[in-house]
């Protein structure tokens, strides 16, 4: 994994800060080619990771990047499922069951067909979640994907029902299938880690808010970083400025002093920004971390 | 440990489900939904108990508590039957569907000295009570008008039948959206005297509203606004915002930030001064067990368990009686927005506008 990785927050309007802030984004990014502006610019200065969730427009950009294989060979995507609000939405117009029906593959695959018949009838989630995470990559095929995610809203709401089977049917599948490591987000990374250890999920891939100010990190400092000692893993941090609450350079050398920091993913929207945090992070980040 | 069951598994009794099942002082002890599938997945992956007979439940498990997050049209028969065996109960929003209902709960909840709560989650947003701090404390004087607003994308189209696009239900932008910007507006101005200029629009709905506006009005010409609808896709999710203006400033809120002007005439509270003042979310949250999909919602469940444990019936946020307000004002809407407009000929008892439309002819 690289150190620095790109996130997709600033595309979609998401800010944990301002409404009016995400607005001007949106409006900023409405066109799909001002998106890829502000990825090209990463991807010169060095940043080739795009962690993105699997909003409908990102499906715009994976097309970009397959017209154009020469200027994008390095580049690398890593995919987080599911984009939750279009899922929520459909819960409360269709029902749960209803929702699941919607989003399941229709294109009339007679096996896809055939494990979605047989799973919903079986209650067997394991053909669910399959087939639920093969429609969400379907925009990223031909794309390169070494790491696929779990987004933190279905790992923390399993993690509370204590639903751990489904972390490792996600992961068989994603190796199975993919050829890729499994990945989590998660706002409980302490638990996360203990949980996947239970389940035999070695040095899991865990992305989590990891910040100087402790800022949606549930249990605490303290537990995360001993959670980060004790566990073999190769964790991920995001939110590492808070929303702009921390200073960026005071941010990024308390993240990069813990351990097992494989990667932090952070968001720009200029280039100078990008520029910016690239430089902090590598002079903070001495010696490179070693990559498990 | 707390013995503690969730009934009702559809968006909210799922999550619910999930933060409480992670508290370190509740067990949950069972699970009742009427459709049968979700229930054979979780018990099948989970362990957990599950029952589709909510009665056999009652009779079968003995509980300290229980969160109903079923159709709001269930709400009453749950909650009475719980109460009447000295179960705590956190409910759903709406409470319910009639005030006659709401009161007769209320008072045995308090009878029986049981904890009563009610989800509206946003009174456990930092930005919302950074506000019902700054009113108490009289930051912006006298406030004179307040702006009470919900937008998000949830009906765009015609289409679906479940209970939330039914009206008879407890579904539609009133109940389901609507209710959250007036909850807060009754938490920070109190009942209001009345309510006037209701609208209760569908748009692509059948048989439901899906956008709501009218107006509060409150003693001393104090009034408020409300502007609310869920079929705007301009709107990533919803997202309820309150604006109030006093004598002495404005405060602006949604779930991310707490802007404030004092004038300079204002004597700011600690920590803030005259002329624009910003909090936001990052430093105005506390910081919860378990996280997954915003700590109100962890905090919410914390508290009515604190609640329990402390014995603090009656004396809780979200109590039966706060949240039958909400049902009151909820039902006055409804009222008001069937009797339709004045009438350009000073006669307002004129054939409602809406009622052409066959819509809300509810008791008329």
């Amino acid at each position: 994994m690289d150190k620095l990785l790109f996130g997709d927050n600033q595309f979609f309007g998401v800010n944990h800060m301002s409404e009016e802030k995400a607005r001007a984004q949106l409006m900023r990014f409405q066109e799909i080619g001002a998106v890829i502006d502000v990825l090209d610019q990463a991807y010169d200065e060095g940043i080739k990771t795009f962690m993105c969730t699997t909003h409908d427009r990102i499906g715009q950009v994976c097309d970009h990047m397959r017209a154009n294989p020469e200027r994008y060979k390095d580049y690398v995507f890593y995919p987080g499922m599911p984009y939750a609000h279009k899922y929520a939405n459909a819960v409360t117009e269709d029902g749960m069951l209803g929702a699941l029906k919607r989003f399941l593959p229709d294109e009339g695959l007679m096996n896809a067909m055939v494990r979605g018949g047989l799973s919903l009838a079986k209650k067997d989630i394991e053909g669910i979640t399959t087939l639920l995470v093969d429609a969400e990559m379907k925009m990223f095929g031909g794309l390169n994907t070494p790491v696929i995610f779990l987004m933190n809203v279905v790992v923390d709401l399993l993690l509370g029902l204590k639903f751990y089977d489904a972390f490792r049917i996600f992961s068989d599948h994603v190796r199975k299938r993919y050829g890729a490591d499994p990945g989590f987000f998660s706002m409980n990374m302490p638990l996360l880690l203990k949980v996947l250890a239970d389940q035999g999920i070695e040095n899991p891939i865990v992305c989590s808010n990891i910040n100087k100010i402790g800022f949606r990190m549930c249990g605490g400092i303290q537990a995360y970083e001993r959670a980060l000692s004790e566990h073999k893993c190769r964790a991920i941090a995001m939110s590492v400025f808070a929303s702009g609450a921390i200073p960026p350079r005071e941010a990024i050398e308390w993240v990069c002093q813990l351990p097992n920091i494989s990667s932090i993913v952070f968001g720009a929207s200029s280039r100078a920004n990008i520029r910016n945090t690239r430089d902090l992070v590598e002079r903070a980040w001495r010696p490179v971390p070693s990559q498990p | 440990m707390l013995k503690v069951a969730v009934v009702g598994l559809g968006k909210m009794g799922l999550s619910h489900h999930a933060m409480i099942n992670a508290h370190p002082r509740v067990e949950v002890v069972a699970i009742c939904d009427s459709a049968g599938y979700l229930l054979d997945i979780l018990s099948k992956y989970t362990g957990v108990r599950t029952y589709t007979d909510f009665d056999a439940m009652l009779r079968e498990v003995e509980l300290d508590a229980m969160i109903v997050a079923t159709p709001s049209s269930m709400h009453a028969r749950m909650v009475k039957a719980a109460l009447d065996k000295g179960i705590h109960v956190f409910c759903e929003k709406p409470f319910c569907l009639t005030s006659r209902d709401g009161e007769e709960l209320t008072k045995l909840a308090a009878q029986k000295k049981l904890v009563s709560q009610v989800g509206y989650h946003n009174r456990f947003v930092g930005a919302f009570q950074e506000v019902k701090r700054l009113l108490d404390y009289g930051a912006i004087g006298q406030v004179t008008h307040a702006l009470a607003e919900a937008y998000g994308p949830v009906v765009l189209k015609p289409k679906g039948s479940t209970w939330r696009t039914q009206r008879s239900e407890g579904g539609g932008c009133l109940y389901d959206y609507a209710a959250h910007p007036l909850n807060l507006i009754n938490w920070y101005l109190g009942a209001p005297v009345g309510v006037g200029g209701a609208v209760l629009n569908k748009i692509f709905s059948r048989d439901t509203d899906d956008e709501v506006f009218g107006s509060l009005f409150y003693t001393d010409g104090v009034s408020a606004q409300l502007s609310v609808s869920w079929s705007d896709e301009s709107y990533r999710k919803m997202t309820t915002k309150i604006t109030l203006w006093g004598t002495q400033g404005r405060i602006y809120a949604d779930r991310q930030e707490c802007q404030a002007y004092l004038r300079d005439t204002a004597a700011p509270p600690a920590g803030y001064k005259q002329g624009w003042n910003v909090r936001y979310t990052t430093e105005l949250t506390e910081p919860v067990w378990f996280y997954v999909r915003g700590e109100e919602y962890s905090a919410q469940l914390d508290y009515f368990v604190r609640a329990i444990e402390e014995g603090r019936a009656g004396d809780n946020v979200n109590s039966f009686a706060s949240a039958l307000l909400t049902d009151q004002v909820i039902e006055m809407l409804i009222d008001d927005a069937a009797s339709g407009p004045s009438r350009m000929a000073g006669d307002s008892s004129a054939v409602p506008a809406k009622a052409k439309r066959g819509f809300f002819s509810l008791g008329r």
